[in-house]
């Protein structure tokens, strides 16, 4: 299976502000009421973005910079902190994904949304307190400069700007080499799985 | 070497060391649901892969079964195809279903422990955050998400890094009215939403070791509520107890081989933690959330936060939460008016906490003004407690007596609130929306508070109520 060397994001970004973001608002549990992941894009965020009576919300993912990251299907998303906390359900990166957003830079993120957005070859990037809040607002004050997420370099660049970013190593390693799906890498080591096994009594009902 | 519990599972089920660095680690039992598995099967299809180890995966269906109506086909159509996909995915695959027909069937993290297959020293996944639960049993579980489920049916195993180690030790005796969700929504309370966030918790000290297994699995369950993805307890003769004679425990003959066995996981005396923390059981009261994250919390004779005395970030999300709940800084959360009331969920769904509210019910009626629900979380429970004549105290208060399921916890079923109304729940996650309903609102409390808001109508101290 070869899968794509993504050493580095290059494009428009959204600022969604806000810390603990949970997955249930990225993508309410109704949606998650389908055997496949298809058509979860256009639900992202919906119960923030329309209200109760149908009308849209003010929310970043209604502005004309969201329908232009959607329309390209590239698009760096700029996050608080914990941001994916709650719910293991990886509909959420992948209705984010689908949406367009292809990079995600935040402060922190939780630990399974992290992982279900890597596996997806979507980069989660942290910047320290302080870079974020300026990274923030240069994405909103300059709409239309395109962001540079280096996987490769630990930066996140935008015009004049560059701050220090940073990733877990393995998930930096599995994205700018093409291994950011593990299946290929699980599915060599049969042999170490079979031995491993035979180790552990319960495996065998014991 | 001491070595903590996690260590001592991790390096018993590593395989080997990955490319990237991670470990592929070996877990040894799987659980699924049919909300985040089907797309794994597809998957699993489109690359032509097999489901490596059958035997170790174990599924049942929770999220979306309706808890009043019994019959098939469900009056809601994609419940229907969700739960006949895990029954073909399942059947062709050669896993065990513990099926809506079997009396068996409930939320995937009981039936774990009621099928004794969720047992110390091992690693158990499930695409479902909650999965922590099992840690109770001094096993290292964690929720994946579907690519991972994927990977664990294909080779049983995943591509995982360790996590570092923080002892939670309470310690004393907590106050009758006091119970294990008020522990842990204290602990998330002072430790915060994203503060388990690199780490799993061990919990320990003499309240746990007080706590039976359904009250440490409360507390386990609601780990990731913490940010911690994994939380356990070290294993013990009451964990060993609890499995015994359950149709997956180690028979007879294996029995003795196994506690010996499950009792060497535990973490070594001296061993070394990243991090330590302590409680004191005496310091902790009845408890409940006044916001939209767990970690929004007071006891019940407290003022919810003036949104002077937060910090910046912690005042965004306040504010955001004031508004969501529509509740006053700096006022009383007792005495706030309860729409509806759900007891359930994998937090608090199990026989005790049935027990334990029935035992303060009898003879009370619900308000008139409060739907109240209470929702077994599993088939096995439903029964016993019918055995026990615990529907009858509940249905005689006023509660509605439902199937087994998941309900109203996240409202995938047909269980939703209505508009703004405002929940006194038993569950795990005071999201926005998180119970159906876009501009619902989740006060979550005790099992027994929930009872006490039921019977006044208001948010309130069961303490009082039923003079504890």
């Amino acid at each position: 299976m070869s899968l794509a060397k993504i050493t580095q994001v290059k494009a428009l970004a959204l600022a969604v502000p806000g810390d603990d973001i949970d997955t249930d608002r990225i993508i309410p549990a109704r949606f998650l009421r389908c055997v496949t992941f298809d058509g979860l894009g256009e639900h992202a965020f919906r119960d923030e973005r329309t209200g109760p009576d149908g009308k849209e919300r003010p929310h970043p993912m209604n502005s004309a910079q969201a329908a232009r990251i959607a329309a390209a299907k590239q698009g760096v998303m700029v996050v608080g902190f914990n941001f994916g906390c709650g719910s293991s359900r990886e509909h959420a990166p992948q209705s984010l994904w689908r949406y367009g957003f292809t990079a995600f830079v935040g402060g922190s993120f939780a630990e399974i949304f992290f992982g279900n957005s890597t596996t997806l070859g979507v980069p989660c990037l942290t910047l320290s307190k302080e870079d974020l809040a300026e990274c923030d607002a240069f994405v909103r004050a300059n709409p239309d400069v395109e962001v540079t997420v280096d996987v490769a370099q630990l930066t996140v660049s935008a015009g004049a700007k560059t701050w220090k970013a940073s990733i877990a190593a393995s998930a930096r390693d599995g994205l700018v080499n093409g291994k950011w799906d593990p299946i290929a890498d699980l599915l060599e080591g049969a042999d170490s799985v079979a031995k491993t096994a035979g180790g552990l009594a319960y495996v065998a009902g014991k | 070497m001491a070595k903590t519990l996690f260590q001592k599972v991790w390096e018993a089920h590593t395989v080997r060391k990955l490319p990237n660095g991670q470990t592929q680690l070996f877990i040894g039992t799987h659980l699924i649901h049919e909300v985040t598995s089907p797309q794994a099967f597809g998957m699993l299809r489109d690359l032509g892969l097999k489901v490596k180890y059958p035997q170790r995966t174990f599924a049942t269906v929770d999220h979306i079964v309706p808890t009043n109506e019994l019959k098939e086909p469900y009056s809601d159509p994609i419940a229907q195809e969700m739960i006949e996909a895990l029954r073909k995915n399942t059947k062709d695959y050669g896993i065990r279903f513990f099926d809506t027909t079997t009396g068996t069937q409930g939320i995937v993290h009981m039936v774990g422990p009621e099928q004794g297959i969720t047992q110390p020293g091992t690693t158990i996944a499930c695409g479902d955050s909650h999965t922590a639960t099992h840690g109770a049993f001094g096993a290292i579980a964690f929720g994946i998400g579907t690519t991972q489920v994927r990977d664990v049916l294909a080779t049983q195993t995943l591509a995982l890094s360790p996590l570092k180690v923080r002892r939670i030790e309470v310690n004393g005796k907590l106050a009758p009215g006091v119970y294990a969700k008020d522990v842990i929504l204290h602990i998330i309370r002072v430790l915060g939403v994203n503060g388990g966030i690199g780490y799993a918790y061990e919990y320990a000290g003499t309240t746990f070791d007080g706590f039976s297994l359904e009250e440490r699995m409360t507390v386990c369950n609601m780990s990731i509520e913490g940010g911690a993805r994994c939380g356990y307890v070290n294993p013990d003769q009451k964990t060993f107890d609890y499995i015994k004679g359950k149709p997956y425990a180690p028979k007879a003959a294996d029995w003795d081989a196994a506690v010996a066995r499950w009792a060497s996981f535990a973490s070594d005396a001296g061993c070394q933690y990243d991090d330590v923390k302590v409680f004191k059981a005496e310091d902790i009261r009845p408890t409940v959330t006044w916001g939209i994250t767990p970690g929004q919390a007071v006891f019940i004779d407290e003022k919810m936060p003036a949104l002077e005395t937060l910090n910046a970030a912690d005042r965004q999300t306040a504010e955001d939460a004031y508004a969501h709940m529509k509740l006053a800084p700096d006022t009383p959360i007792k005495g706030t008016k309860v729409d509806v009331c759900f007891l359930g969920s994998c937090t608090n769904g199990r026989i005790s906490d049935l027990r334990e509210v029935a035992k303060y019910l009898k003879g009370r009626k619900v308000s008139p003004s409060v739907k109240a629900i209470v929702v077994p979380g599993s088939q096995l429970t439903a029964i016993q407690a019918v055995h026990e004549g615990l529907d009858k105290i509940y249905i005689e208060a006023g509660f509605e007596w439902r199937g087994a399921g998941c309900s109203m916890c996240l409202a995938m079923n047909p269980d939703k609130l209505v508009g703004d109304q405002l929940c006194a729940s038993s569950s795990n996650r005071n999201f926005k929306g998180r119970q159906g309903s876009q501009t619902g609102r989740t006060v979550l409390m005790s099992p027994l508070m929930v009872a006490a808001a039921a019977i006044t109508g208001q948010v309130t101290d069961a303490r009082e109520v039923f003079k504890v």
